[in-house]
């Protein structure tokens, strides 16, 4: 039986994951391109994703922990600390970066074939995870040098990974779409991504936050990302702030609704105006 | 049979921006203009937008197995009609009920990355024209074979020359499986053999009984693949029907006329490292080149051309077309021994040969009057008018591809002839 299509002005796709799950190889092969041509010259692809993280570390550790003298969480050292908290927020900084512009880096795809344009910021998602599981041997490495293992709080981090993901996607989707129509989005974005950098929990622990603003200070999702990380990797963390945890979520969840309705919306025109 | 496509009032438009106009191409623009809408709630900021509808109204049936040229001028609707056939943007009116799978060529190696080699790129190219992992393993050694660039398969294709480039692109769109293959202009590049290789494939794609949609400007190409053809204008259907009337129509509008190409790059343009051919134009042998063409007129066709050998015996051949698609006739120069650098070469029509008819023009350039060093299918496109009659000429049409002005002698009759005649009553 040969499926018949009907194309109308106006009218929103009828089976639109239905079609996302058909071009599935797609998406593969996207995250697989970037990936491939950022790694062909191995030594600056990996080392790239390993220095970022490093460098990072060791400034605010000089500048926070030394100078400023702020303290760490639990038993881990100050290092640990940021660097538990540092990782997943480049990881959701570089999907709001990367997925933020592919649609525009991909123009030549996006004008000359048909596809669920969704995989463009899709496949950026995706090598951008790849990156974040590469920067976790800086981790791994981190531990070794501290003598510092995590516990069974670990099983928990593949859910803070999928929260980071999901905290990350919607913004990216919306500025995506917003990037073909706007061209001044993209000098936005990273003035936007350094206040987070300084507002989000990294430099130092949330519980430092007086606890009446704490619930506030959660509306940041990252908070949230970052206290479950922090709790699922350093020892002798105090409890997880779950309220803060459910309201990232939340506001994960309506940010990635509203990142989808934007992008769906203006999709069928990407085309157009990009 | 079963239709395939069938638009109903398909239209798109396009807005114009004005300049100075409100064109929120800034996301600050944007913000600001929104904010001062709200202060002055209902009063409409004068629109700088025009609309321009680039295709209107447009009603087709495509039938299964159909293979259709569309064909028109520059501008007329023709790749927005193929964009919206292929879900590449959407209509601004109306529908399109399409049947089966849609692949579409909008352009040699959509997604091609120069970093990537060949093979890598067979692989990312299918994926990006709708083809799965599975079918393009299945696939990949028949595509190898057919693009002939084995050896430089896992070269990056930034290597490539733009030959093998397009000869690799097309090997994977040869390839697609669609029932409803979209095609847009991809074969105007690549040489000869191969341009050939891919008009039969697609023409054995027709065969299995797929649909395809075809835009070119290669009326070549038009003839030899289509069943029918759709001539567009003003983002309308102007004429729809077999492929010789409408290309007809088409050339006697004058909008296909190309007196005039030139070639600015010299490594770009047509020909090889022995030869490059510059520029070509036809004009009348005496007054303006944008002078009227009529069956009086005597014609020149020019070319310049670049020739990188220090010798070489060189010729060329005119194979003049009329837009009924038969040959009006076929004339080839001399073999002359050519050196190295800028030449001129000139064929003259004399008037009082051709009808009132479009004529395109088919060369070939040839050293040792057999190796092809370029071969332009459609290289100038010029229409003769019928000017004014004599007193005394026939009034109605006159049929073939030519009208030459021939000898005729009118003898009288003498007294010896009579005799003869008279032995015959």
């Amino acid at each position: 039986m040969i499926a018949e299509t009907l194309i109308e002005a106006g009218r929103p796709e009828r089976h639109y994951w239905r079609e996302v799950w058909r071009y599935r190889d797609l998406l593969f092969f996207l995250s697989w391109r970037d990936i491939v041509v950022r790694y062909r010259q191995t030594a600056i692809g990996v080392a790239w994703a390993l220095l970022k993280p490093l460098l990072t570390v060791v400034i605010f550790t000089a500048v926070f922990g030394w100078v400023a003298k702020l303290p760490s969480e639990g038993e881990a050292p100050y290092a640990l600390m940021v660097l538990a908290g540092l990782l997943p927020w480049l990881f959701f900084a570089s999907v709001v970066n990367e997925a933020g512009a592919s649609l525009v880096n991909n123009e030549r795809i996006v004008t000359k074939t048909y596809f669920p344009r969704i995989l463009v910021p899709g496949s950026a998602i995706a090598v951008c995870l790849v990156d974040f599981a590469l920067s976790g041997l800086v981790l791994l490495g981190a531990f070794a040098l501290y003598g510092v293992a995590p516990g069974a709080r670990v099983l928990a981090l593949p859910a803070f990974v999928l929260l980071a993901a999901l905290a990350a996607a919607g913004p990216a989707l919306l500025i995506a779409a917003l990037n073909v129509r706007y061209r001044d989005v993209r000098f936005v974005v990273p003035f936007v991504l350094q206040l987070g950098l300084y507002l989000s929990p990294i430099g130092f622990s949330s519980s430092l936050i007086p606890e009446r603003w704490r619930l506030l200070y959660s509306v940041n999702p990252m908070a949230g990302v970052i206290d479950g990380f922090r709790w699922s990797l350093l020892p002798g963390t105090s409890e997880l702030y779950l309220p803060g945890v459910w309201l990232s979520l939340g506001i994960s969840l309506a940010l990635l609704w509203a990142g989808l309705a934007y992008f769906r919306a203006t999709e069928r025109r990407i085309a157009d105006v990009i | 049979m079963t239709v395939a496509i069938r638009t109903e009032g398909l239209s798109k438009q396009y807005l114009i921006h004005h300049e100075g106009g409100a064109r929120h191409d800034t996301l600050r623009d944007a913000l600001s203009s929104w904010a001062r809408n709200l202060g002055a709630r209902g009063r409409q900021e004068a629109s700088s937008e025009e609309a321009f509808w680039a295709l209107k109204d447009v009603n087709l049936e495509i039938r299964e197995g159909e293979r259709v040229g569309i064909i028109g001028r520059n501008g007329a609707g023709k790749s927005t009609l193929l964009k919206l056939l292929s879900r590449v943007t959407e209509p601004s009116a109306g529908r399109i009920r399409v049947r089966g799978r849609v692949a579409s060529l909008l352009e040699a190696g959509t997604g091609f990355h120069p970093e990537l080699t060949g093979r890598e790129n067979i692989h990312l190219n299918g994926a990006v024209l709708g083809m799965s992992r599975a079918e393009l393993a299945r696939k990949l050694d028949e595509i190898v074979a057919f693009s002939e660039i084995e050896k430089f398969l896992d070269t990056p294709v930034k290597r490539y020359s733009s030959g093998m480039y397009v000869r690799l692109a097309f090997a994977v769109a040869a390839h697609l499986e669609p029932e409803i293959l979209v095609v847009d202009e991809v074969l105007a590049v690549g040489d000869l053999r191969f341009q050939q290789k891919c008009l039969g494939k697609m023409e054995d794609a027709g065969r299995e009984g797929r649909t395809i949609l075809l835009v070119s400007h290669s009326l070549r190409a038009i003839y030899s693949l289509c069943t029918r053809a759709v001539l567009i204008a003003d983002g309308r259907v102007k004429s729809d029907g077999a492929v010789q009337p409408v290309v007809a129509e088409y050339l006697e509008q004058g909008a296909g006329d190309v007196r005039e190409r030139a070639w600015p790059e010299l490594a770009s343009a047509p020909g090889n490292e022995q030869f490059r051919l510059k520029r070509a134009r036809v004009i009348p042998e005496h007054g303006a080149a944008s002078d009227e063409i009529t069956v009086k007129t005597a014609l020149r066709i020019e070319f310049e051309f670049w020739v990188g050998m220090d010798e070489m015996l060189y010729s060329m051949g005119l194979h003049l077309r009329a837009n009924t698609g038969e040959y009006a006739f076929v004339s080839a120069s001399t073999r002359t021994v050519v050196k190295r650098g800028w030449h001129r070469g000139v064929c003259h029509i004399p008037a009082d040969l051709l009808n009132n008819r479009t004529y395109t023009v088919e060369m070939y350039f040839t050293r040792d009057g057999r190796n092809v060093l370029a071969r332009l299918g459609d290289l100038l496109v010029f229409t003769v008018t019928e000017g004014e009659r004599a007193p005394g000429d026939i009034l109605g049409d006159y049929p073939g591809t030519v009208r030459p002005r021939l000898q005729w002698e009118l003898l009288p009759v003498t007294a010896e002839a009579e005799k003869v005649g008279a032995a015959h009553a």
